[in-house]
């Protein structure tokens, strides 16, 4: 398949408030495959062009009981099965003994899914991006706003997705190439 | 309100950030420390002197590798000295840098967002040094591994019904957990440092470093929930590691440690002395690097408050040890608390008394909270009184027992304080190189401080 050389339309936006407003009409318009770019994060604005599942808390979830589980199944195993001892005529599965470590365990799961969790969902690492091939872009990590319409989007035309986006008041419309 | 509580009210809360900002300059001014200006020669001299002490303190644990504890003053009845000593002044440093990141990010405390890189920073380095005292400590360093539950041929597996295990667990997901969050916090401010630099060799290590972020709503919103689910699972963690420090005295029958007012009083402890090494890092770094209109006023003066607030339960941690040295009616506990206010160490404990108790009482003044200086000097008392505090655990509970045929003194010798300076100078090395290489405040939570950061609905 030959890939469209154009990527999408991207807008430049000089206030969080502004680019708000413009992810909310550009969305009500029909727009579904768009992304917006902020030098941090706005609440609300995620929702505003249509996101709504963030599966993070179920991967901690799911990495914390099985945190938990290996760690004291790890202990049960270790020390009332393969490798019984008695210490201080302590029985060898001494379950109030072995909550320390299964806490911990647990915690340490559940922090490292949540971490590559967020990297696995959102593509990341990814060096490379079309939106970078945008010079303005770099001020995207600084004090500036970006809307972007993806020309996957059914609704993508080259002519009207620019008119409509200039029509937002924008700092400035540049294409993507890809 | 009525008018005239307004002023004192806006007296006490000075601003988190100077008015003036905008996200332009916020982001020119935390990102050029790093990018443009030149290292001075203060900051040359002071790496070398840290990077010296680091080479002793090499030194030292070489010299260890080849003859053994032997050369440390740890004798029976004494045989946990200096390394323990030292093992939890530097964990409970620590805490104070996953209780400012994690604790006041879940109470919404937003003047944490100045101040908390390089508090985490900080917990990163103190548990590094924190972490080279029970690995050198066993006595075969070589063999320290054995802690871990590994596959082996000698077909035998850990101990986990004891405290020490559990130690080896809590302290490295602490430190796990600690990187991983100082990590994920930095990626987008790689992602700035990628953008402002004109370094072609830069702009790929920091662009390696910052993943390809770009700021995607997507992305900042999954960011956010994993920030925040993993700030509240290094809420309790910070609790638990210096509640199993403790455990490691307080499962032990020895007078003077087997209490349960152990854990809750060593965390306080622990977030007593992680604010003293705060502010003597935050006071000078804010003058130096002329940060501040980020580190105002307020900070100081909140971390004074609970720097006040956790002496005091700290205070209360000791006057409960003696009530009970009392109440229980055990003649070894009884013993213990007069061992400690009239035996041989007893100048070290009335120390510890007036460095943790009495001088930090001071901080009740507005005046010595919103001085720089006197907070600088204030932190240090506390942060030897801490240290006393932990010496006086140890050792002053360890060298008198329950049969006066085991009684001895503990003489630490040259190696014992050439490790702990050691560990001093690698700490502060490791804070040189941070400030340099990486932004020391979090310029993205910077810029949603500012008043043009807020969206209406």
């Amino acid at each position: 398949m030959k890939r469209d050389p154009i990527y999408g339309i991207m807008a430049e936006f000089d206030s969080a408030q502004a680019l708000v407003d413009a992810a909310r009409t550009t969305h009500q318009a029909g727009y579904v495959k768009i992304d917006a770019y902020s030098p941090f994060p706005i609440e609300g604005l995620a929702e505003e062009i249509g996101f709504h599942h963030d599966e993070v808390p179920l991967v901690v979830l799911i990495g914390g009981i099985i945190g938990g589980l290996t760690g004291y199944l790890m202990q049960w195993w270790m020390s009332a099965v393969d490798y019984p001892l008695n210490i201080g005529g302590k029985p060898p599965h001494s379950w109030p003994a072995f909550i320390v470590i299964t806490f911990e365990m647990t915690i340490l799961f559940a922090g490292i899914s949540a971490v590559l969790g967020m990297l696995a969902l959102n593509g990341l690492p990814m060096p490379y991006h079309p939106v970078f091939n945008v010079p303005r872009f770099s001020s995207a990590s600084k004090d500036r706003f970006f809307l972007i319409v993806f020309s996957s989007d059914k609704k993508y035309n080259a002519v009207d997705t620019r008119k409509f986006l200039e029509a937002l008041a924008p700092r400035s419309v540049s294409e993507v190439p890809s | 309100m009525p008018e005239q509580y307004k002023s004192t009210t806006d007296l006490q809360r000075a601003p988190v950030i100077e008015p003036g900002h905008t996200f332009g300059t916020v982001t020119e001014k935390i990102s050029a420390i790093v990018l443009t200006r030149p290292a001075s020669n203060g900051w040359f001299i002071g790496f070398g002197i840290c990077f010296m002490a680091t080479m002793m303190m090499l030194y030292a644990i070489g010299y260890l590798f080849l003859k053994g504890v032997g050369i440390w003053g740890v004798t029976i009845p004494i045989g946990w000295g200096f390394a323990i000593v030292n093992f939890v002044w530097w964990i409970g440093i620590g805490h104070a840098g996953t209780l400012i990141s994690a604790i006041l990010l879940l109470l919404r405390q937003s003047w944490r967002n100045s101040i908390n890189r390089f508090a985490e920073a900080m917990t990163l380095f103190a548990v590094a040094a924190a972490g080279i005292f029970p690995a050198i400590h066993v006595g075969r360093p070589w063999l320290a591994y054995w802690l871990f539950p590994y596959p082996n041929t000698m077909r035998v597996w850990p101990q986990f019904r004891s405290p020490l295990m559990w130690d080896v667990f809590a302290v490295s997901t602490y430190a796990t957990i600690s990187a991983l969050f100082w990590f994920t916090g930095l990626i987008p401010d790689f992602a700035t440092l990628r953008d402002r630099t004109d370094k072609p060799a830069l702009k790929v290590i920091y662009g390696m470093l910052s993943m390809g972020w770009r700021g995607s709503a997507r992305h900042w919103h999954r960011y956010e929930t994993m920030y925040l689910l993993l700030a509240g699972l290094a809420t309790p963690l910070v609790l638990s590691v210096h509640t199993v420090v403790s455990f490691d005295f307080a499962v032990g029958i020895v007078p003077g440690w087997h209490t349960t007012i152990f854990p809750p009083y060593f965390v306080a402890g622990a977030i007593y002395s992680g604010f003293a090494m705060v502010l003597m890092l935050a006071i000078p770094i804010r003058k130096i690097y002329g940060l501040e209109d980020f580190i105002t006023e307020r900070h100081l003066q909140n971390s004074a408050k609970v720097m006040l607030a956790t002496g005091l339960i700290v205070a209360y941690g000791y006057g409960i040890e003696a009530f009970m040295g009392w109440y229980s009616g055990d003649r070894f506990e009884a013993f213990t608390l007069w061992n400690r206010l009239h035996g041989p160490y007893a100048f070290w404990y009335l120390s510890l008394l007036s460095c943790n108790i009495f001088i930090p009482q001071v901080l009740w003044i507005r005046k010595l909270r919103t001085s720089p200086v006197a907070l600088f000097f204030i932190s240090f008392v506390i942060l030897i009184g801490m240290w006393l505090e932990r010496f006086i655990i140890v050792v002053v509970s360890l060298h008198r027992d329950f049969l006066n045929s085991s009684w001895g003194m503990y003489y630490p010798t040259r190696w014992d304080y050439m490790t702990f300076f050691g560990t001093i100078g690698m700490f502060l090395m490791l804070m040189f190189l941070f400030l340099r290489l990486l932004p020391a405040i979090s310029i993205f939570e910077m810029r949603t401080l500012l008043p043009e950061a807020e969206v209406k609905e």
